[in-house]
């Protein structure tokens, strides 16, 4: 920031009096914003409202859309036996893989997050599988190493849990750097008290550490749902074996983009979004009752 | 148990804990160079023997393109997606930071929401649009949601830094009569440098890495990418692709480690920083 300000002050022009100080001219934020409009317009809420559209149609994309009514979904709700296997697979993988992912997060984070030299290769060796995870390198490892589980519906999701829970680095570093904002003296201050490590933790560390728990659970839970190219590798884009790791994506892609069933998957798209804007409503309503924020931030 | 045994006892979890866990990359790059039989048959780090057949193999076309092209092909999409999400996510994040406009707080909560849209869900919809502009099998469904600041997460991340950016800096160039543009280009940028390598260096490995969209946009060999190219070997049943599917792999996710060599600390720092401050 000094190199700023050391350099010579510009001499000032004629028109910079002290009305105009804030007085920037609306249209300049208009120039600023010009392609987030044009993306938000053209790439987010158009395609919404198209998609609420083409969920009431049958679309092959090459023969316009026909209008279906609510079909799609009486036929995805009732009849569809792989919708139903696609829901409860992913809903298998959520509720196992993120509550352990940010458990392990928790312990490692805890285990290192004292300073020491060793402190900055542990914080990087734990966040590598972070930034490969999602590669179809690491999915074909996976392939090969549990080759023997593949073949067998749980342990083939297990793999995919695993899959998961290996790359618990990045929500670690985020409760890293929130144990790092924890005071040191609420522990002196307990330590006096007499209170042991586990009632500090429980006292101190879990509560301080909650809007940041809350954070990772919040963001964990919805990259959860999302899971796909492990399935797709690991399955050989089946979702094999009988269904077990036929995630939702994994359905929804197969819906789409093999069977050219628009109309249906935009179906299973609405619902999916439903889910997760109903999961993270109660997230954030459960949020009232165990999230803690210091009355000091702002 | 006194206090030095106490922290050599935790140096030693963490090491017994990063064994298992760095186990898989580490036997990805070891079992480049085993024989198409041994990699299935142990899972033992070290190869009985060195061989280097699997990556000669790769020297043979592949789809019927020589492999280097998907090389290309990825480092075309995730430099021109590393430039256009920095150049895009930057300017909204100004704005959003530093400008007055109308309804910004609604269109700012507009932003964050869209982190939430599972991208598979408005694939959809787009991929319709991009059909009829004649783009599939294009670059472009890949690299123009970059152009134009679709990225929500980015944005996020660059308002976030910005707003640690004292605003008596802006005040003070006001007064010197310096415009938006100028104060965005001449103080804004250079001081939240971290923030747009950080972005950069993060589009161009989850680029590298993605797979989903770029399964769906790219279907002729000569444009296929990386993750693309692997997945032709994800069917096969053969011992003697299993080697050269293994070598692919494992080059794949080198420049990945080498960005992540240079610039760990900015990556995860970042990372973290995306996470507090809210």
């Amino acid at each position: 920031m000094t190199t700023v300000l050391d350099r010579p002050v510009q001499k000032p022009r004629s028109t910079s009096t002290p009305a105009r100080r804030y007085g920037e001219r609306p249209s300049i934020a208009y120039l600023f914003l010009t392609p987030w409009v044009a993306g938000a317009l053209l790439l987010t809420l158009g395609p919404m409202l198209w998609l609420l559209y083409l969920s009431f149609t049958e679309y092959d994309l090459f023969t316009a859309p026909r209008w279906v009514g609510l079909d799609n979904y009486v036929r995805m709700l009732t009849v569809d036996p792989h919708f139903w296997n696609a829901v409860w697979a992913t809903s298998k993988f959520v509720l196992i893989s993120v509550p352990v992912q940010l458990a392990a997060a928790l312990g490692v984070a805890l285990l290192i997050h004292r300073k020491s030299r060793a402190q900055g290769f542990y914080r990087s060796a734990f966040y590598a599988p972070s930034l490969l995870g999602a590669s179809v390198s690491v999915a074909l490892v996976w392939r090969v190493i549990f080759h023997d589980w593949i073949g067998h519906p749980d342990r083939a999701l297990l793999a995919l849990v695993l899959l998961a829970v290996w790359q618990f680095g990045a929500p670690m570093v985020i409760f890293l750097a929130g144990l790092q904002q924890i005071p040191q003296e609420y522990y002196d201050a307990a330590a006096v008290d007499g209170a042991g490590p586990w009632r500090s933790f429980l006292k101190i560390t879990i509560p301080m550490l909650s809007p940041v728990i809350f954070f990772n659970l919040v963001l964990d839970t919805i990259r959860a749902f999302q899971v796909f190219t492990g399935a797709y590798v690991v399955s050989n884009g089946t979702g094999g074996p009988s269904d077990s790791t036929l995630f939702y994506t994994l359905y929804l892609y197969e819906k789409g983009f093999v069977e050219f069933k628009m109309g249906y998957a935009s179906a299973m798209s609405w619902f999916l979004l439903v889910v997760i804007a109903v999961i993270t409503a109660l997230l954030f309503r459960t949020a009232k009752g165990w999230v803690f924020y210091s009355g000091d931030e702002s | 148990m006194t206090g030095r045994l106490r922290v050599t006892g935790r140096h030693a979890a963490v090491i017994l804990l990063l064994i298992p866990l760095l186990y898989p990359i580490a036997w990805l790059f070891l079992a480049s160079f085993k024989s198409g039989s041994e990699i299935v048959q142990s899972l033992a780090l070290l190869p009985r023997e060195y061989i280097l057949d699997n990556y000669l193999a790769l020297g043979d076309d592949l789809a019927g393109v020589p492999a280097w092209t998907f090389f290309v092909n990825s480092t075309i999409v995730a430099g021109a997606c590393a430039l256009a999400n920095v150049a895009s996510c930057s300017l909204a994040a100004y704005a959003f930071a530093r400008l007055r406009f109308r309804m910004r707080g609604v269109l700012f909560a507009f932003t964050l929401a869209t982190i939430m849209l599972p991208v598979h869900i408005i694939t959809i919809p787009q991929y319709s649009l991009f059909q009829k502009l004649g783009m599939v099998d294009t670059f472009w469904p890949l690299i123009l949601p970059k152009l134009l600041a679709t990225d929500a997460f980015f944005i996020f991340l660059m308002v976030q830094f910005m707003r640690t950016i004292p605003r008596e800096l802006d005040e003070a160039a006001r007064l010197d009569g310096c415009g938006s543009i100028r104060i965005f280009g001449t103080i804004m940028l250079p001081l939240v440098r971290p923030a747009l390598v950080t972005t950069a260096i993060f589009t161009f490995i989850w680029t590298w890495n993605d797979f989903f969209t770029q399964l769906i946009y790219l279907s002729s060999p000569e444009r296929l990418t990386l993750p693309l190219a692997l997945r032709l070997f994800i069917d096969t049943t053969d011992y003697n692709a299993f080697g050269p599917m293994l070598a692919l792999s494992a080059l794949a996710i080198v420049p990945i480690l080498l960005f992540f060599a240079a610039f760990q600390r900015l990556l995860v720092e970042g990372f973290a920083t995306s996470g507090l401050k809210g």
